[in-house]
Parts: structure tokens; sequence; C-alpha cells
């Protein structure tokens, strides 16, 4: 009788440990949300998170923007952007890791080795001269710096889909040779509607990193017409911060969600591929 | 014949890669390592000056110390934070009760969106005077602060962000409890262990791989820093260079003071500064990893 009582206080406990913890974290997420829906006026001097009153007027002010760019050009510059870096960087990833995986060709293992030694390089070393190279193709100001080298492969995301497609029998090559198809058929028809899995998991990475990727939009686009969302955020926030925070933080709101909704719709595949990877955080 | 068409067949599909290999990754490494012995501000040819961007660095250059100060502050504080939080939650979230999925979500959330511009911003205000950290204190009775213009405490925010986004290396460490055998536990149970013993002669000798993977990943992210710092000061590393961490600096030298020269010979530094801790820690390694199936 006793074990089962403290059993279940136990329990009880726990719960609200965890998901008390988990409430408090999230608490200035909660308050960004609340602040973006309250009178301005509100916004700083009430402690709760229940507004006295709806209003809807920040959206529509960050919405309308400034200088004649309305935020929504900002959102069509990201989503753009995030559906070229998807489609490039699954292309050409997939292309690289059926390759390693599925073909025997000379230097194989050593171009295999080189690409595992690029996941430790930091950023920052190839940064300077991959900005002179742009510049001097004359692409800075112009998405080409952003879009162009995503379907020239990204290292993380060929190793991942490289585990994949070994996991996948190589009795299906075999019978697809005999029928006579060529690798492109096997690599269409075959190999990458096999690897689904690992191809939405490198999509969705690819999507939240471009979304997020203030660094690389800071360096290379400074046209307000062409800024993203992380960079019409920043823009936001220098020129009208203090006096407009209720603008801010509604576009904030907004530039959230479809990391939020990509997040919801592919759980199962993100939780794959952190554990696997060790990537995003 | 045959083996040559194959051979082209993978030389094919590799290109993409290969082309990016050679003119985004291999030649700018080369090109990087050279300009980091030189003078370059984009418009007029590189000036060979030979090591003197490295001896200013260490000499003349106080931005460069603080940077290199407040960096390895930042690393130092808010990996080993985030390491404890997240192994701690993963510990806690793996007794198997229910809602695990709900909860593993809700400590996910703020590594999802941690790197974003929204959540900067959203954390230079409660960090502020009147944001919602001092709120906080004062429901216990303590005097607030405007925590992100003081120079003593700036660090500090970006350390607490950095580690509010302990959710992915949490996930991690629960796929690294999934693995721990169950009969482990029962045998000790029998044996009479108590939750602590077990949890320090067993949990912890088999995570340590974990452990020493999530190590290493955080340390090399967290000496990669950018975003944070760059929003919460503006883009000036301030006030007085508090929160100038190293990214942000050499952003600004790179793209403001346009001496790609030096940037390069620093992005040369920081890759030596990570290489020397993520050497060490492998080195290290081998005293507190310990593999089960028997590799050394």
């Amino acid at each position: 009788m006793t074990s089962t009582m403290n059993k279940q206080i136990k329990t009880v406990l726990f719960h609200v440990i965890v998901l008390g913890c988990g409430l408090l974290m999230l608490y200035p997420v909660f308050w960004l949300m609340s602040a973006s829906v309250k009178p301005t006026t509100e916004i700083f001097t009430s402690k709760s998170l229940w507004p006295s009153a709806f209003t809807f007027e920040h959206y529509s002010n960050g919405w309308n923007g400034m200088r004649n760019i309305q935020f929504g050009s900002f959102f069509l510059n990201s989503m753009m952007l995030c559906i070229i870096a998807v489609i490039g960087t699954v292309l050409s990833s997939s292309m690289a890791a059926f390759s390693f995986a599925r073909i025997e060709f000379p230097l194989r293992k050593v171009f295999f080795a080189l690409m595992l030694g690029t996941f430790m390089l930091p950023g920052h070393v190839t940064l300077i001269p991959q900005y002179i190279i742009f510049h001097k193709l004359g692409w800075v100001d112009t998405y080409l710096p952003l879009t162009v080298p995503k379907f020239l492969g990204d290292a993380f995301f060929v190793f991942l889909i490289v585990q994949f497609i070994r996991g996948i029998p190589r009795d299906l090559d075999e019978s697809a040779k005999i029928d006579g198809c060529g690798w492109t058929t096997l690599f269409f028809r075959i190999i990458l509607p096999l690897s689904s899995p690992a191809l939405i998991t490198a999509a969705i990475f690819t999507f939240m990193g471009t979304w997020d990727d203030f660094f690389g939009q800071l360096i290379y686009l400074s046209d307000i017409k062409k800024f993203t969302v992380p960079l019409g955020l920043r823009l936001f926030l220098d020129s009208s911060g203090s006096s407009n925070w209720g603008a801010v933080f509604a576009m904030s709101v907004l530039s959230i969600v479809p990391s939020l909704t990509i997040f919801f719709l592919g759980q199962k595949y993100f939780t794959q591929g952190i554990a696997t990877t060790g990537i995003k955080g | 014949m045959q083996k040559y068409k194959t051979y082209l067949a993978g030389y094919l599909f590799l290109l993409p890669w290969l082309i990016g290999f050679l003119c985004l990754t291999l030649s700018p490494i080369g090109a990087s390592f050279y300009l980091s012995f030189t003078n370059y501000d984009l418009l007029t040819t590189p000036k060979w000056i030979g090591l003197d961007n490295f001896k200013s660095m260490f000499t003349d250059d106080y931005r460069m110390m603080d940077s290199i100060k407040v960096t390895l502050q930042y690393v130092f504080l808010s990996v080993p934070f985030r390491l404890a939080f997240a192994l701690g939650l993963a510990v806690l979230l793996n007794q198997g009760m229910k809602f695990l999925g709900f909860y593993r979500t809700i400590y996910y959330i703020p590594s999802l969106l941690g790197g974003s511009v929204a959540i900067s911003v959203l954390w230079k205000q409660v960090f502020d005077q009147n944001g919602i950290f001092n709120d906080g204190l004062a429901f216990l009775g303590i005097q607030g602060h405007n925590w992100i213009a003081d120079p003593r405490y700036a660090i500090y925010s970006l350390i607490g962000l950095s580690v509010w986004q302990f959710g992915s290396v949490m996930i991690i460490f629960l796929a690294g409890l999934k693995q721990v055998p169950g009969e482990l536990y029962e045998a000790a149970t029998v044996d009479g262990a108590g939750v602590m013993r077990k949890f320090w002669r067993i949990t912890m000798p088999l995570l340590t791989p974990v452990i020493f993977f999530n190590l290493t990943i955080t340390l090399i992210q967290s000496f990669q820093t950018f975003t944070k710092a760059f929003i919460i000061s503006r883009g000036t590393g301030g006030p007085i260079n508090s929160t100038l961490l190293y990214s942000l600096y050499l952003y600004i030298k790179g793209f403001t003071f346009m001496e790609m020269g030096y940037a390069s010979a620093m992005a040369w530094l920081l890759l030596v500064i990570i290489a020397a801790f993520t050497g060490l820690l492998f080195l290290s390694s081998r005293y507190w990893v310990y593999y089960s199936d028997g590799r050394d």
C-alpha cells in the first residue's frame, strides 16, 4: 500500500519537475508571443502573459515594413533561397553519396577520407578566399554565393546519405543491372526512392540551416530589396528598435513559424538526424 | 571497357562535390594560408608582410587579447553547463515515464530556435533593465541590473543563451542511454546497488563515448559562435569588448575594416586553437572514455 503510494507520489513529482522546468525554459518564447499581441503600453509594464486586449497592429505595422520594403518580401526572398538550397543540397549530396557508396573507381577512398577531413574544418578558414572569389566573379550582392555552392554537395549530408545507402541491399543493384539499367536509372529509380528518409533529413536540416544563416546572408547581401528574414529583423531592430518593439517582436514571432512548422511535421527525421550526426544547435 | 565506363560514372556522380571541394574548400585553404602572411584590402594586390599579422595579434592588438579572453570564458563556461544540463535532463527523461516524446519536444525547442536572429533579439530584451530576467529576480526579492549594458555581466547573457539550447545535446544523450542494456541495471539491483551507485558505475562509464562525442562537437561549435554576439551587441562586441567573440572580431576585421590578410591569419589561429583543444580531448580520451566493445 505505502509502496504504491510512494510510487505515485514519485511519478507526480517527476512530472511536476520535468514539466515545470520545461515551461520555465520556454517562458521567454511565450513572453515573446504575448508581447507581440499586447498593446504597446503594456509590453514592458504588465507582468501578465495574458494581454488585457489583443491587438494585431504590431503585425500589420511590422508587415508593412519600412522604406517601402515590406516584410513580406524578406519572407519571399528567404523562402526562395531555402527552396533552391534544399534542391541543390539534396541532389548534389545524394549524387556524391551514391558514387561513394556504390561505384568502384580509383581514388574513391582518398576522396572519402578528404571529405571526412573537412568536417572539423572551421568555415572561417575558407571564408575570406571564398568571398574574394565571389567578389571577382561579380556575385557579391546577388543570391549566387548563397545558392551555387549548395549545388556542390555538403560533406555532412553526403556522409549521412552514404551511411543510409550502405544499408540498402546490393542485390537490388545487381538485379537492376541484369535488367539492363544504367547507373543513372539505378540512381533515380532505385537508390533515391529507397533513401528517402535520409534525403528528407538532409532537406529539413538544409532548410533550417539556410533559414537561420545570418552570417552568410550578412556578408553577401547589402541591397535591402534582396534582404532575407534574418537581415530584415536585424535592420528592424537597429533602425526602429526601441521605438517600435511591438513590431520587432511580431516579426520575430513570424520568423520562427517556418522552423516550428517543419519541426512538428518532420519530428521523426529530426531526432534521427541529430542522434546520428550531432548537427543543429 | 566496362571498367572504364564504371570509373567514368563514379566521377560523373562525384563531379559536383569534387568541383566544390577543389574550388570552395581546397584552394581557399591554400589561398587563406598565403593571405595570412599578407596585407590585403580586396582592392589592391596582396602585399607580403611575413609574420607581421601574427606578431601584431599577440603584441599590439589589444582587442584581439580581449576577444580571445572573452571567447575562452564563453567556451569554458557554456560547454560544461550545456552538457551537464543535457545529461541531467536526459537521465531524468530516461526513467521510462510517460510523455517522453512531449517533454523531448519542449526541451528541444530552444535548440531549434536558438540560432535565429529572433531569439537573439528576444534575449537582448530578457536581460534588459526591465526585462523578464529581472522580473524573476524581483519576484525572489533580488535587485535587478542592466545585464547587457554592463561589461562585467554581458558575456553571461550569451553564455545563458548557449546553455538554454542544451536540447540537441540532450537528444544525443537520450539515444546513448537507450543503448545501455537493461540487464545490467537488473543485475545491479539484485546485488543491492542504489540509484547513485548504478548511475556512477553503469550509466556513466557506458555513456563516456557519447559524452566525448558531445564534448567535441559542442566545443568546436562554441568557438565559432557569431549570431548571438552580433545581434546582442549590435555588431560591436561591446560594451568594452565584453561580448567580442572571436568570430565577431574576425568579421569586423575582415568585412568592416577590410583587413582580409589579418582576418585570414585570425582564421588560422582559430583553426590551431580548435585543433589544439580537440587534440587534447582525443589524447585524454584514452584515460576516461570506455568502449564496451573492448577497444582501447
